[in-house]
């Protein structure tokens, strides 16, 4: 049902005089998967940060898997376990390998033995076909292989919501498939996700629902072959055109 | 009369088996036997104006009796054991310490913001005092109160003094090299559930560490030279000493024989510092070209 993985009520956050949310309301089921499109600086980012507890927030409620995330007195690290978070520029710890990479929250946050976190890994890593880089450092690596480590890193925790910024566009365009295919893997065994993208094949695709954001507010939702094909607002009309004249949807 | 036109490019198109020029390695060779030659003739002059000039003789005899120098050697080369054993003692200390000042200085929020300020303080202090007036204070002022339980030993005075005032300007290398580290790290460290106090143990830190090694390196040069300050509060250091033998002989050579000590052990130690910077500009230098490189090609791809 709809809310039970993550409900957003009026959400508002602002940077100094700047309303970069103006009231969000987002529902999303287990196993849902929901894509933000919008224009850079529409809010994609920032929402994805508040969820996870990143920036604080001026106004509203987060409610995730029925318990609120921003009421007093929660522990932000026990949240944030459980809800896993892609950047746009991996951020992968460059000092670490891999393997330790992907290990630290475990050992550190799940207080796992190394042992049984680096058994774990080695599995995760094996199925996204990264084990022959357990031991390499993040600069060894090429783009799209450093985002599919950081998506096994945030996999690491069990998180049960994954949240996606933006993952393949720092990505040059030949690595961004192998990106998407992990994605595309997760949505196949179910993982709850809320992707901010600019991919929007790639969103029309996997989405159960497309949410338009533009400034601060969600002004238009519903399932991609409705938002893509019919848009209702001017400006989601205006702006998926801006996006076909570039060439980057076909309709 | 469309036909290729010769000419540089051309020709080395033309040809790719061709072997690089050996132009640069002749002309290095070249630079290396000028270089050589001019610098020796530069310090034959230097030397034969100093050896000619008026009152040679007494300067000589003053400052590179031979004779004296050997006498006095092995007394200072066995005192310089104080100033080493100061200089590491301090040396942890101070790593120790100038850290934890730098972390809790770094700790965001309100409730810190006392904590903050006495670290701020604390720095503030310690950087503006002269070293021989903490000195002083503590190693003559602290004993003198004869309070029951505290040392009076001027060996650990001259230690906690140097630590003090040390750690104040280590703290504020380690800083610089946490505030190096881009937030999105420790941003990255939080988002899977590390503390605040995790993600500085484990991410920032190490970062931070490895990038200020070489200006810590450049603090410790300057305490291993502090450390003859000590003799002020009555250390027999490697300084007191060749002030002993200066008093004894009227000769100033024991003093050649104790710099001689120091620069055997800071010109390695700045070469290493040199060897470390250079290293680490050409490590990043090697990332930004390659991510320059990355760059491009993403921009080519693009056009196409």
């Amino acid at each position: 049902m709809a809310g039970d993985a993550l409900r957003i009520d009026g959400l508002w956050k602002s940077f100094g005089e700047l309303d970069v949310l103006r009231g969000i309301d987002l529902a999303m089921a287990e196993h849902e998967i929901v894509c933000l499109i919008g224009a850079s600086g529409s809010g994609k980012s920032t929402l994805l940060r508040c969820i996870n507890l990143t920036d604080p927030i001026d106004s509203g409620r987060i409610v995730v898997e029925g318990r609120e995330i921003t009421a007093e007195g929660v522990n932000v690290d026990v949240v944030r376990r459980r809800i896993g978070l892609v950047f746009q520029s991996f951020n992968l710890f460059p000092h670490m390998s891999v393997l330790d990479n992907v290990t630290l929250g475990p050992r550190m946050a799940l207080r796992r033995s190394r042992g049984e976190a680096e058994e774990q890994a080695s599995a995760l890593l094996e199925r996204f076909g990264l084990a022959d880089k357990r031991r390499e450092f993040p600069d060894r690596l090429s783009g799209g292989q450093q985002q599919r480590v950081a998506i096994v890193r945030a996999l690491a925790m069990d998180p049960q919501l994954l949240l996606l910024d933006e993952v393949t566009s720092a990505l040059d365009p030949e690595l961004v498939a192998e990106v998407l295919n992990v994605i595309r893997e997760l949505a196949g065994q179910g993982m709850t996700m809320l992707i901010a993208t600019h991919e929007m094949g790639f969103a029309r695709d996997i989405a159960h629902r497309i949410a338009f954001v533009d400034e601060g507010r969600i002004l238009e939702e519903g399932p991609p072959e409705d938002v893509f094909v019919a848009p209702v607002e001017a400006r989601t009309r205006q702006f998926l055109q801006r996006i076909i004249e570039a060439g980057r949807l076909q309709v | 009369m469309s036909g290729p036109v010769p000419g540089a490019t051309g020709s080395v198109r033309a040809d790719p088996a061709r072997p690089p020029p050996r132009r640069a390695a002749r002309y290095d060779a070249r630079s290396l036997a000028i270089a050589a030659a001019s610098t020796a003739i530069v310090f034959a002059a230097i030397g034969l104006v100093v050896v000619n000039s008026p009152g040679w003789e007494r300067v000589q005899r003053s400052f590179f009796d031979w004779e004296n120098f050997f006498e006095s050697a092995p007394d200072i080369v066995a005192r310089f054991e104080v100033n080493v054993r100061l200089f590491l003692i301090a040396e942890v200390l101070i790593l120790f310490l100038g850290l934890i000042l730098a972390v809790l200085r770094s700790l965001p929020g309100p409730v810190l913001f006392p904590v903050r300020l006495l670290a701020t303080m604390y720095v503030d202090l310690f950087r503006a005092l002269p070293g021989v007036l903490v000195i002083y204070v503590l190693g003559f002022g602290i004993p003198g109160l004869r309070l029951p339980g505290v040392p009076n030993d001027p060996f650990f005075w001259g230690v906690v003094a140097l630590t003090l005032l040390y750690s104040a300007y280590v703290s504020e290398v380690y800083r610089a090299g946490i505030d190096s580290i881009h937030p999105s790290q420790a941003a990255a460290a939080r988002s899977l559930g590390l503390s605040q106090l995790q993600a500085m143990r484990h991410v920032v830190l190490p970062q931070a560490v490895r990038r200020v090694i070489p200006p810590l390196l450049n603090d410790f040069i300057g305490l291993q030279k502090d450390t003859v300050l000590v003799s002020f509060i009555g250390v027999v250091e490697v300084f007191r000493q060749s002030q002993i033998r200066q008093a004894a002989t009227f000769n100033f050579t024991p003093y050649l024989a104790t710099a001689l000590v120091f620069l055997m052990l800071t010109i390695p130690l700045a070469r290493l510092t040199d060897w470390l910077v250079s290293r680490e500009r050409d490590r990043r230098y090697a990332t930004s070209v390659r991510a320059a490189g990355q760059r491009a090609r993403r921009g080519a791809g693009g056009v196409r």
